[in-house]
């Protein structure tokens, strides 16, 4: 850091200084605390690092992942690293892609209040009141595009009253769109059959065998794909 | 909250932008295969003799490699001064794997199929791993146009013809099926209404083979198997945040199993397994030369000390990946990935002058190392606040030639990235540096997944000898998944024929005393497990 303002935090109730420019993950680092909870990838993907914090002053609760977000002055946090949403058991082979599955997996889908709580807890600004609400239409094409982005990372969860289980209930949805209601590659599938039935075994053991040179030569003025 | 570019980044964006209209018409030509070694041996961090040392012990005494892994390599056990009952055993298993990311969980699924008991074990959650992270995509020659001779050629090319052919052959051959079989598991790869997967071109590649499922395609992957592994609670067990910190023998030379920590209570475990997996991942967070990193938390190289120090081969350990385009602003995110897919996408690499100065889709250590060399040698980076500096992507460009709406579209992960602090990729270009990406090399594997010690096998970041001196985009999450699959089902049918002997850690005294004939005098202990930042603020 070329430039240190420090500012004051409160990691779980107690105060420290910081250096104003880092996320509150690196905040709690420069703290003291060796996370093993509450971190994982860094990098917003992986749902480990879900902070719940507040401002001086002002009582509206936020909620941000604590790789993705910078510390304010002021700002009160603690993480939330586990929460025990429920997750139904299936084979996803055994399923058919409907509302019956949805609702028979996840009964509670139908005490949806529609209260939008979710949406506001969401650290990736997904939709959640939207796909349950494709979920309850049993819209299970828009309930995976909807939650494409979600990192599962339960906050949805931790604020719902109807205890719901909205990443688990939007993962069921993604997996039975991808498998059942879109259509499977043909090209793919063509193409396993060939090597499966030898098509390019000859090919593949004659450039195996090829002396480094004629490779290299080879690669040096292969034709490529036009954009 | 951060306001976006500085004034001074601001001018040079002016320039970016003027000189766009006339880059879109203008294709920066491919180097030669001499300059390409000319740039390498001049600016890749691979070629700096200060940054590695021989290694003193072990079965690759003499390799080189960076010295924060010979440090490890080199480290001593925890276990060097512990009295343990391996005849307590607390988990006994037909298949152990070691790692709960994309190879881990790919080689669960496998081994179960193989009809075989299966135990996870994993450092932090199951899924937190560098396959979560992946943005750009996974290769496959599945188009007319393509096939897997031409994936081959791809792949030896990138690798500078150092691969291993028999697991490249693996890698092209299973690849189609590889996808397939995330097809049917769910995965939702980008494609067209009628079912055609939508494929691009990454760096290196001669076709467009790149699938992707948006820029979350290492996320779609990862909570995909791990959803499909716990479709099988009473067939495969994971247990979270209990890293192995030394592997098991028996007194027939075979691998046994491991012992585990328990991170948050300290506890060790003793784990009996026929056969044992070997899928922790790579080593970003080891920090090579001081570089950030797009890595997991948990990348600290575990499973090749392990396998080192029973006696496993190892191979290209003195060769790292650096992605050519990490951020290098805004200060929080530096190091962070920026996807492949955006230079996929047709953005161009332009320095502070607005011009480009390299084909934007060279293999990634050629690309990496002409950006270092724009800003080392020819000083025309652009310096930020915090002291980096990058060079620009120009990220707008997508949506000129694709339409507007593409990269919100294709980019979701990115735009939400640098929009939490500020920067709108859409509108502003991104200013990247080269970052540690990757471990091209590892523990040495046969095509069907298995390492040099009986009964081990291994999977994923941990290996080496696909990829060669370096590997392209897209080939990573096909390793995992391809080889997560072969040494799953290998490791599964292996395990029906195991007779396990009398349990012993006899290696981990030889190991001592090998440190100690070898005159190693540091008193650092490995698997590392964790980083440890405090009080850094990294």
């Amino acid at each position: 850091m070329a430039e240190t303002n420090m500012i004051p935090i409160y990691i779980m109730g107690k105060q420290y200084f910081v250096p104003d420019a880092l996320t509150i993950m690196g905040a709690l680092e420069y703290a003291g605390y060796k996370l093993i909870r509450g971190v994982g990838c860094r990098a917003a993907f992986c749902g480990a690092c879900a902070t719940v914090y507040r401002i001086d002053g002002d009582p509206k609760l936020h909620i941000g992942l604590a790789c993705g977000t910078q510390v304010e002055p002021g700002m009160h946090l603690t993480q939330i690293p586990f929460y025990p949403a429920e997750r139904a058991q299936y084979r996803l082979d055994e399923l058919e892609p409907t509302f019956a599955t949805m609702v028979s997996l996840y009964p509670q889908l139908l005490k949806c209040l529609g209260c939008g709580t979710c949406t506001k807890s969401c650290p990736q600004d997904l939709q959640v009141k939207d796909y349950m609400a494709a979920a309850m239409r049993g819209d299970i094409s828009r309930v995976a595009d909807l939650s494409f982005d979600c990192i599962m990372c339960g906050m949805c969860v931790s604020r719902c009253p109807a205890e719901e289980a909205q990443p688990n209930i939007a993962i069921l949805a993604r997996r039975l769109h991808g498998r059942y209601l879109t259509p499977r590659a043909e090209h793919l599938a063509e193409r396993v059959t060939e090597i499966r039935t030898g098509k390019y075994d000859d090919e593949l053991a004659e450039i195996k065998a090829m002396p480094e040179a004629e490779l290299r030569q080879r690669y040096n003025t292969r034709d490529i794909e036009a954009d | 909250m951060n306001d976006g570019y500085t004034p001074g980044m601001r001018e040079s964006i002016k320039k970016v932008e003027a000189t766009r209209p006339a880059r879109l018409q203008e294709t920066w030509p491919m180097m030669t295969p001499v300059e390409k070694q000319e740039v390498l041996r001049k600016f890749h961090p691979d070629y700096k003799p200060e940054g590695m040392r021989e290694l003193r012990v072990g079965p690759a005494k003499g390799l080189r490699t960076p010295h924060e892994l010979a440090d490890l390599l080199e480290g001593h056990s925890m276990l060097r001064n512990e009295e343990l009952d391996l005849e307590q055993v607390d988990f006994e298993t037909d298949v152990l794997i070691i790692g709960g990311g994309g190879a881990g969980s790919a080689a669960a699924l496998l081994a179960r199929e193989e009809g075989a008991q299966v135990l996870v074990v994993t450092k932090l959650r199951h899924g937190d791993a560098n396959t979560m992270m992946a943005q750009g995509g996974i290769q496959a020659a599945d188009k007319p146009e393509d096939n897997p001779v031409i994936h081959y050629l791809d792949v030896m090319g990138g690798g500078h013809f150092t691969n291993d052919p028999d697991l490249v052959e693996a890698l092209v051959r299973d690849a189609p099926e590889a996808i397939a079989w995330l097809e049917s598991l769910g995965c939702m790869f980008d494609k067209e209404p009628d079912g055609t997967l939508i494929t691009i071109h990454g760096g290196g590649t001669s076709r467009k083979r790149m699938h992707s499922a948006r820029d979350y395609s290492g996320a779609e992957i990862m909570r995909t198997l791990r959803d499909e592994v716990r479709s099988y609670p009473d067939e495969i067990e994971v247990i979270e945040f209990a890293p192995a910190i030394e592997l098991i023998m028996d007194d027939k030379g075979q691998a046994a199993g491991a012992v585990l920590l328990n991170l948050e209570t300290g506890e060790h475990y003793i784990v009996r397994a026929k056969t044992t997996i070997i899928a922790t991942g790579g080593s970003g967070r080891l920090h090579y030369q001081d570089f950030a990193t797009t890595n997991h938390y948990g990348a600290t190289g575990d499973g090749v000390i392990l396998a080192y120090r029973v006696g496993a081969d190892v191979c290209f350990l003195d060769t790292m990946q650096y992605h050519p385009t990490g951020a290098a602003y805004p200060t929080q995110i530096v190091g962070l990935l920026v996807t492949e897919k955006v230079r996929g996408l047709g953005a161009q690499v332009c320095n502070i002058e607005g011009n480009q100065f390299v084909y934007p889709r060279e293999t990634r250590d050629v690309e990496a190392s002409a950006i270092i060399r724009e800003c080392v040698d020819a000083d025309k980076g652009i310096q930020t606040p915090s002291g980096f500096v990058g060079v620009w992507l120009d990220s707008p460009m997508i949506d000129l030639i694709h339409g507007p709406g593409t990269i919100e579209k294709e980019l979701p992960a990115m735009v939400r990235q640098f929009a939490r602090f500020g920067v709108d990729i859409v509108k502003d270009p991104i200013l990247v540096y080269p970052t540690l990406h990757y471990q091209n090399g590892g523990v040495s594997l046969k095509a069907d997944g298995a390492t040099s010690i009986p009964n081990l096998y291994g999977a994923g970041e941990i290996s080496g000898g696909v990829h060669g001196r370096n590997r392209l985009m897209g080939n990573s999450l096909l390793e995992v998944t391809v080889y997560g699959r072969r040494a799953g089902r290998a490791a599964g049918q292996r395990c029906k024929e195991v007779s396990l002997g009398q349990l012993t850690l006899a290696h981990v005294g030889q190991w001592e005393d090998a440190l100690g004939e070898a005159g190693v005098e540091a008193e650092i202990e490995s698997p590392l497990i964790l980083p440890d930042y405090t009080r850094h603020g990294r």
